[in-house]
């Protein structure tokens, strides 16, 4: 041993700083992403498909490059080391030209497309211009900002999740999760609809794994008629699109948790796990932010939910002749469902929600029901003081565009990779409302190994301060819990598991630490 | 109403007061000079490497302390005037006390090697350290060279620390394997492996002999007894901790190593207790040592003294040992007892299991005669706690630890199992014919 090598390299800085592999990595990438910046110049490159490949293939392979030099030289493990050195990390300079460079290609995105090159009845030019001869090949039709939009988010999902297969590759879930992320991105939000649209023209663009509320947009009228007039395949979809709400989700959620659809399918998941996991460690952990989030992401169902009975009630006719729904038999049974719903959690589940928790939830139920008692006296074709037109575009401008993208996406860098997830969706706070309630998943802890080092809080995307419950050793069993299971992984001691087991005795609190006096345990614990 | 004073932040004088206030409206002041707040040391290291910004290992926030009424007071405590219930404060100011709790956990052993205060010489315990780390080796420019003398868990993780630097460490380590006192030889062996294989220059069966000074009083090289110098920047002295007991000398107190206290962690002066690392026993509890440096046994000292203090007077009376540590990249648990070669009993046999080429593998301890299950080592494999504690607390056998080892699994989600190589392995040294039993979420969750 004592021949050991002295002469190890002195080059390097403290790892904040990036080694050459890294360094002309990210030449090749940034070349990938300069083409596509050029372009937005109206630059004429000439042969728009071999571009395009040049420059997919370039980001593609700087991004697969920089991760094969940070971790191919390391030991599988947890390698976090430096994160809070780095300026594109720990919101410094790098993270915040990012964060805004990102915002602003989400408002040309949905605000400005044509300074992208859409062109409305003519043909595209600039960057959409580029993308055109992808998206012909797949569906047929010249690209719309939404196709290069979606062609870059599946990019970074597949070359970031590559990545992060690479950094977690001790780790066997979060490997699977990653493969499972990426193909749904792939097939389902990517190929899938472009291909349906190709077979069948009429019908709406469907990602079969996006369900409402989270495509609010899919009880619309267009689109209600476009499944009616595709036929068979249509009603089905429509069907798949109602039972997947009311069947499928639940069951799965009841078994695994809401982790199967958040951080298992979600696009945005997706993106958030795999580019936005970089950032992680910025979500904020205090008081005051969870009880931000919880009304802030419960205000948003409840607007979703009101804005959807709204558009569907305004479509429909008052007379069973034409259709045997009607606008009074609709709004009556939206009035039981929610009425069942929510007498259930307050008779059966009231113990399990915090206090303000059930006053909101009265107070929610309060107004969607005065809203839906105004139905009644009101007799005026709107429903709810509002129009439906405008509920709809107040939601898809404030929720739909600021918050799920400029905000969500653009803010990864300064206020972590789950904004959107945490704060703003509507589906993942009804997942969260049904894991919280009744589900079979629970992060636990492990006896009395927590030594309160914190990793695991720091590194929870969703904010949820894991090391209270930890150093308790209480069951974690949070509504906003996607299931990412990084606080496990980080955990040096092997403290946390994600687990699926009997509901009963999911939701435990013990104040005194296993290994300790049995009697003081008792003591303690059944004051 | 009853003033309790505590001296020192920590993980026991913390749990303490968070019990003291669950159970009582007494009034409650905690003395520090080392932070504000209190933090998680065992994280410090985790600040170094870039992994969590110090505030990251507050378990609590601010507003915690003044909404719980538990007053923080930043000083240092230089005297205790134990008959007058007084303590007096560097700087002049005095705090009286009703009850008095010493919770001041360690400071590094230092052992009077030649140059051991000299500058860019240091241990690494409280946050004042880590500060002095970051100043003595912010990168490898300034710190060509570490060397840390000590083979226990501090100084792997300094070593770890530094090499997410990049500054090359030497690591002096007095037995001939590492943390063989504590560990099996098998286990100790794997160990050794892997810090080679992390680029750390182990030095094994190797002492310090004297440390070597520059013109300006800086550490610039130490010479070990095998004659070697190894010129470095910087010096971790890592050999172990002591009570960090040094002002109470003159308080009337009885001190041993630590402070004196019995099964109530009552001292021998009336109202004055001491828990936490600075404790010691009179004598140690099962085969538990007198003093022991470990975090959970701080808390449950600090959970225990709680209900004393309170009026319903409890000894300290920690259950099955377990412990936890991580080497580098290998996580370790222990539950129960499993002694190394130097200090095992005669009845004490051990079965060993290690998976061909990763660094993954257990051992369980067993009485000879009656095949009880005396304890688990296990290294890259998670296992379940409570489990373990009962089958300690039921005396199992290892034949039942073997049948039923799927249950005792932690392992995340679709991670790859050993439970069936391992019982094969346990089968084939001792002729046996054990099936493992598939697990059971009633039995695993019968118990939680």
């Amino acid at each position: 041993m004592g021949n050991f090598d002295r002469s190890m390299s002195l080059a390097g800085e403290p790892p904040k700083a990036l080694n050459t592999g890294q360094k002309l990595a990210v030449v090749t990438g940034m070349i990938g992403l300069g083409i596509l910046i050029l372009q937005l110049f109206n630059l004429n490159l000439g042969n728009t498909a071999l571009w395009l490949t040049i420059s997919i293939v370039a980001i593609f392979a700087g991004i697969i490059w920089f991760s094969q030099a940070a971790y191919a030289n390391k030991h599988k493990g947890i390698k976090n080391d430096g994160v809070w050195f780095k300026s594109i990390s720990s919101r410094g300079v790098l993270a915040w030209m990012a964060g805004i460079a990102l915002t602003g290609f989400y408002i040309v995105l949905y605000f400005y497309p044509q300074y992208l090159g859409l062109v409305k009845d003519g043909d595209n030019t600039g960057l959409i211009a580029l993308f055109d001869p992808l998206s012909k090949g797949l569906s047929g039709n010249p690209a719309s900002q939404w196709f290069v939009y979606g062609t870059m988010y599946t990019v970074a999902i597949l070359a970031f999740g590559a990545k992060f297969i690479w950094k977690y590759r001790h780790n066997k879930y979060e490997q699977l999760r990653t493969v499972s992320v990426m193909f749904f991105q792939t097939a389902f939000a990517f190929f899938i609809p472009e291909i349906m649209a190709r077979l069948n023209g009429d019908l709406p663009y469907y990602d079969l794994k996006n369900m409402w509320p989270l495509n609010y947009y899919n009880f619309e009228r267009y689109r209600i008629n476009g499944f009616i007039d595709s036929g068979s395949v249509g009603m089905t979809m429509l069907f798949f699109g109602i039972i997947s709400i009311f069947v499928i989700s639940p069951f799965l959620t009841y078994k695994y948790g809401k982790r199967w659809y958040c951080s298992w399918v979600c696009g945005c998941g997706g993106l958030a796990e795999t580019a936005g996991d970089s950032f992680r460690q910025l979500s904020d952990k205090s008081k005051f932010a969870w009880k931000v989030e919880r009304w802030v992401v419960h205000s948003v169902v409840v607007f979703v939910t009101l804005m959807t009975i709204a558009v569907i009630y305004s479509y429909l006719g008052n007379n069973t002749s034409k259709y045997w729904l009607t606008k009074t038999m609709f709004i009556s049974g939206v009035a039981v469902i929610l009425t069942a719903i929510f007498s259930w959690v307050m008779i059966y589940k009231r113990e399990e929600l915090a206090k303000d928790a059930k006053y909101g939830a009265i107070g929610y139920f309060t107004i969607i029901a005065v809203l839906i008692g105004m139905h009644f006296f009101s007799g005026s074709g709107n429903i709810f003081i509002f129009k439906a037109e405008t509920l709809r575009t107040t939601y898809s401008f404030l929720i739909g565009s600021i918050f799920s993208g400029v905000i969500g996406t653009g803010f990864y860098p300064i206020l972590g990779n789950r904004v959107w997830c945490r704060f703003g969706c509507p589906m993942a706070a009804m997942l969260g409302f049904q894991q919280r309630l009744f589900s079979k998943f629970r992060i636990t802890t492990n006896g009395g190994q927590c030594i309160s080092c914190g990793n695991c809080s720091t590194y929870c995307e969703m904010g949820i301060d894991v090391r209270a419950y930890a150093q308790k050793g209480e069951n974690i069993v949070r509504s906003s819990c996607v299931g990412c299971g990084i606080c496990s992984a980080v955990c040096p001691r092997g403290v946390l598991k994600l687990e699926n087991g009997p509901e009963k005795g999911r939701i435990n609190s013990k104040d005194v630490l296993l290994g300790n006096d049995v009697d003081l345990m008792d003591l303690v614990n059944n004051k | 109403m009853d003033h309790i004073v505590i001296i020192g932040n920590g993980i026991s004088g913390v749990t303490l007061a968070r019990h003291i206030r669950k159970l009582s409206d007494k009034r409650i002041t905690i003395i520090s000079a080392e932070s504000d707040y209190f933090f998680s040391r065992t994280a410090l290291m985790y600040v170094y490497m870039g992994h969590m910004k110090f505030e990251h290992t507050q378990p609590y926030e601010n507003w915690f302390w003044k909404k719980n009424r538990i007053d923080l007071v930043n000083g240092f405590v230089e005297k205790v005037e134990t008959d007058a219930k007084k303590l007096l404060l560097k700087g002049g100011s005095s705090i009286s006390y009703d009850k008095l709790i010493i919770a001041t956990g360690s400071k590094p052993n230092k052992f009077g090697w030649p140059g051991q205060d000299l500058k860019g010489v240091q241990g690494l315990y409280s946050k004042q350290d880590l500060e002095m780390l970051e100043k003595n080796a912010p990168n490898n420019k300034v710190c060509n060279r570490a060397v840390i003398v000590g083979g226990g868990l501090i100084g792997i993780e300094m070593a770890e620390m530094l090499r997410s630097r990049q500054i090359p460490v030497t690591f002096l380590v007095r037995e001939n394997s590492f943390w063989n006192g504590v560990l099996p030889a098998g286990e100790s062996a794997m160990i050794n492996e892997h810090i080679l294989e992390h680029h750390i220059d182990l030095q094994l069966d190797t002492n310090l002999e004297k440390i070597i000074s520059d013109d300006n009083g800086r550490a610039k090289a130490v010479v070990t007894d095998k004659g070697e110098t190894i010129e470095c920047n910087v010096v971790g002295l890592t050999a172990g901790v002591a009570p960090n007991i040094d002002f109470l000398k003159d308080s009337g107190i009885e001190l041993g190593r630590g402070v004196k206290v019995n099964r109530f962690l009552e001292t021998n002066v009336k109202d004055v207790y001491a828990i936490g690392d600075c404790a010691e026993q009179h004598e140690g509890i099962g085969s538990r040592r007198p003093i022991e440096a470990v975090w959970y046994t701080g808390r449950m000292m600090g959970e225990a003294l709680a209900q004393t203090i309170c009026g319903k007077p409890r000894e300290y009376n920690p259950g099955h040992w377990f412990n936890s540590a991580k080497f580098l990249d290998v996580e370790y648990q222990t539950y129960g007892w499993v002694f190394s070669e130097r200090s095992k009993k005669d009845n004490e046999h051990h079965f060993h299991w290690r998976h061909a080429t990763e660094k993954i593998c257990i051992t369980v301890a067993f009485d000879k005669d009656s095949h009880q299950f005396l304890g688990l080592n296990t290294f890259g494999i998670r296992m379940r706690h409570e489990i373990f504690d009962q089958w300690l607390t039921e005396n199992k056998d290892i034949d039942h630890v073997m049948t039923y080892l799927k249950d005792a699994n932690f392992d995340p989600e679709f991670y790859k199992l050993y439970e069936d190589e391992i019982v094969a392995k346990y089968n084939a040294d001792f002729n046996k014919n054990i099936s493992p039993k598939k697990k059971s979420w009633k039995r695993i969750f019968s118990i939680a």
